[in-house]
């Protein structure tokens, strides 16, 4: 409302001094005349780019087909001349006279010596022109190129993980290069400050299976198995995968985003020429940080998700918390929940990696950065998620 | 009112005044960077804007192209202040400034072709073939190779970057361009030549050009005027031969160190204090 009061008394205070309002000149206009001598062109209004839009057709068509022996341009009717119409002027000019013609153009002598100095050019000189491919390489090459990446990403993160294998940068005189200061704080961004999320995303998804469970449970009047669904389903599967994926989403994307502008600030080239490994740097205290997160979190999540399924099996099928604890500990033993644990860290090295890959790969522009950062979560999410079904099978061919 | 104030002004200068900065305070929080700075800039002048590391030339830039926020003071381009302004004229007034930032700042998502073409598509009604044409006409005006209207800017090296960037300040012919630190990080031919360049177009198309810089040989070779900015406030704006006279201890040394000595091959200025300011 107050701006709206302001904008008001602005305008009534310009009506006011409507002189020195940003004066509109004539747009530029063009007279033809032809007479035994040749064409004579007269030139007015104003000839800047923002005035020539009018006349700037008619300029291309002579530019293109006038065919007289003498044609000359009389700029004195011109209020104001720039690049734009000096060009316009020198085009005709240059293609007249490449045709036989003369070209005379009278005017003050410092827009003379302007349209004089302009270079010829084509509008072709600006464009790329490749020669149009085949169609075999239109459909080909997309797919030899993705085929050539996806190697180059194998290679690269096959590189990354025997790094961190390898372990963080080796420092004279001492062990371990490990920086313990760094490994911390990155745990407390991708694990601590996670934490809130996970509880929250597991809690609903608890209490979601849990209350599908028990609406489909009831027709067998085996209401009270859906702790055995519950328990199972989010041990061995869910917690892990909802985690490791909200994980790739808020902090492999953080990975590939900061490992990323720090490339194309060269900062990553100043850490190679102190002699410094950046994969050690950069990437293996976030690596550690996730390896030793993603579980914790993993067992957090499982926690919530029991609890929110516990607090729907009271309110719809009123299965008391005792009921349910007695429940729990026969259908689950420790090998439900280690087959869901021992995922975990692979799942972090997954995104990690893959975030570590995307992230080294962005290049000089913003744009590049945006995509690495959509590819990192991406094929992170996928790579968990394919990951997930490998162990699964693996788990049914070992009956684990 | 300020209209009597232009015409006096003319009538002194009997020079177009085309940016006008009066009382300009700027400050940060209880830092006050500016102090009721007054400058003037006349059409067709090259302004070389020189001060210390960290005495706000920035700053200023950054306050007369609206950037930052000021805390006092007008400043009237082409005779128009900005601030009641209706949004046509402030189009209008955007459309006859070009503005070359000292890292260039390109789209980096744009070939270079299509960075100059962004005002001109934003502003213009004309078509494709002909700003292709005119970006062709900007390409080879500014020096560079017509086949790099296709590349992108980070396949530029440092000097094309800063030609590209001012071909796109001059997309649509302003009146006024800002160049921010223009021949820093070119080597010395490289920045002769741009300093070459500037001083032709000034010539052909009768730019006024504010430029800052530290660059001594751009001073001496293209500036018609300088300014100095020290102590919150213009100290000093006038010729080299103005600057030389003046008696203040960091224009001196400035001016008269052993660098704009070998330069000039202005007389060292024995008796000066220069020596002694250099040394310390």
């Amino acid at each position: 409302m107050l701006s709206d009061a302001k904008k008001k008394a602005r305008g009534d205070r310009n009506a006011g001094q409507g002189a020195a309002r940003l004066a509109d000149h004539e747009p530029a206009a063009l007279d033809l005349e032809e007479s035994p001598q040749g064409l004579v062109l007269r030139l007015s209004g104003d000839w800047r780019h923002s005035g020539v839009a009018s006349v700037q057709e008619e300029m291309a068509r002579l530019a293109k087909s006038a065919d007289a022996n003498r044609i000359t341009i009389d700029l004195g009717q011109a209020s104001h001349l720039d690049t734009a119409g000096a060009w316009l002027v020198r085009r005709l000019k240059l293609r007249a006279e490449e045709r036989g013609g003369t070209v005379t153009v009278d005017g003050p002598h410092t827009w003379v010596e302007l349209i004089e100095a302009l270079p010829d050019v084509t509008a072709a000189s600006v464009r790329k022109s490749e020669p149009r491919k085949p169609l075999f390489n239109l459909v080909f090459e997309p797919l030899g190129k993705s085929m050539y990446e996806l190697w180059d990403d194998l290679v690269a993160a096959a590189f990354i993980l025997g790094s961190a294998v390898r372990g963080a940068q080796m420092k004279l005189n001492r062990g371990s290069g490990v920086s313990p200061a760094s490994v911390v704080a990155q745990l407390d961004h991708m694990g601590v400050r996670a934490v809130p999320i996970i509880v929250l995303m597991s809690f609903l998804i608890g209490a979601i299976i849990a209350q599908q469970g028990a609406f489909q449970l009831r027709y067998f009047g085996a209401e009270v198995f859906v702790v055995d669904l519950v328990g199972i389903l989010q041990l061995r599967e869910i917690g892990v995968l909802l985690t490791a994926i909200m994980i790739a989403g808020r902090s492999g994307s953080a990975i590939t985003a900061e490992i990323g502008s720090m490339k194309m600030r060269e900062e990553v080239d100043a850490l190679k020429v102190m002699g410094l490994n950046p994969i050690g740097v950069l990437v293996f205290p976030r690596l550690l940080a996730l390896v030793i997160a993603l579980p914790l979190l993993t067992i957090i999540a499982n926690f919530a998700a029991l609890f929110g399924a516990a607090v729907v099996s009271l309110a719809y099928s009123g299965i008391t918390f005792d009921v349910f604890l007695g429940r729990l500990r026969e259908a689950i033993d420790l090998s439900t929940i280690a087959s869901g644990m021992i995922k975990a860290p692979f799942m972090a090295l997954i995104i990690g990696i893959m975030a570590a890959v995307e992230g080294l790969k962005v290049g000089g522009s913003a744009e590049s950065l945006g995509r690495r950062v959509t590819a990192s979560v991406v094929k992170s999410i996928f790579v968990v998620i394919l990951v997930d079904g490998l162990f699964a099978m693996f788990y049914a061919a070992i009956d684990f | 009112m300020s209209e009597t104030e232009m015409t006096a002004e003319q009538a002194e200068g009997t020079r177009e005044t085309i940016l006008e900065v009066r009382d300009v305070t700027v400050a940060f929080g209880k830092n006050v960077v500016l102090d009721s700075l007054d400058l003037d800039v006349y059409r067709g002048e090259i302004l070389g804007f020189v001060g210390g590391s960290g005495t706000g030339k920035s700053v200023l830039m950054r306050a007369i192209l609206r950037l930052l926020r000021r805390q006092s003071g007008t400043i009237r381009i082409l005779g128009h202040d900005y601030d009641t302004a209706n949004e046509a004229d402030r189009i209008k007034l955007d459309m006859r400034l070009g503005v070359l930032f000292q890292h260039g700042a390109l789209f980096s998502a744009l070939t270079v072709r299509e960075n100059i073409q962004v005002p001109m598509r934003e502003y213009l009604d004309l078509p494709q073939s002909l700003m292709d044409e005119l970006t062709a006409v900007k390409i080879e005006m500014v020096g560079l190779d017509p086949s790099a209207g296709a590349k992108y800017p980070s396949e530029l090296s440092g000097g094309m970057i800063k030609r590209a960037a001012l071909a796109r300040a001059l997309a649509l012919d302003p009146d006024i361009v800002f160049l921010d630190e223009p021949t820093s990080g070119l080597d010395p031919i490289g920045a002769a030549e741009f300093d070459e360049l500037i001083a032709q177009l000034r010539d052909t198309l009768g730019l006024t050009v504010y430029m800052v810089t530290h660059d001594l040989d751009s001073l001496f070779s293209v500036c018609d005027r300088i300014a100095v900015l020290g102590q919150k406030k213009v100290l000093v704006s006038g010729t080299i031969a103005e600057m030389l006279e003046f008696d203040d201890p960091w224009v001196q040394s400035y001016f008269r160190g052993k660098r704009a000595r070998t330069i000039s091959g202005y007389p060292d200025g024995s008796g000066s204090n220069a020596e002694q300011y250099r040394t310390e």
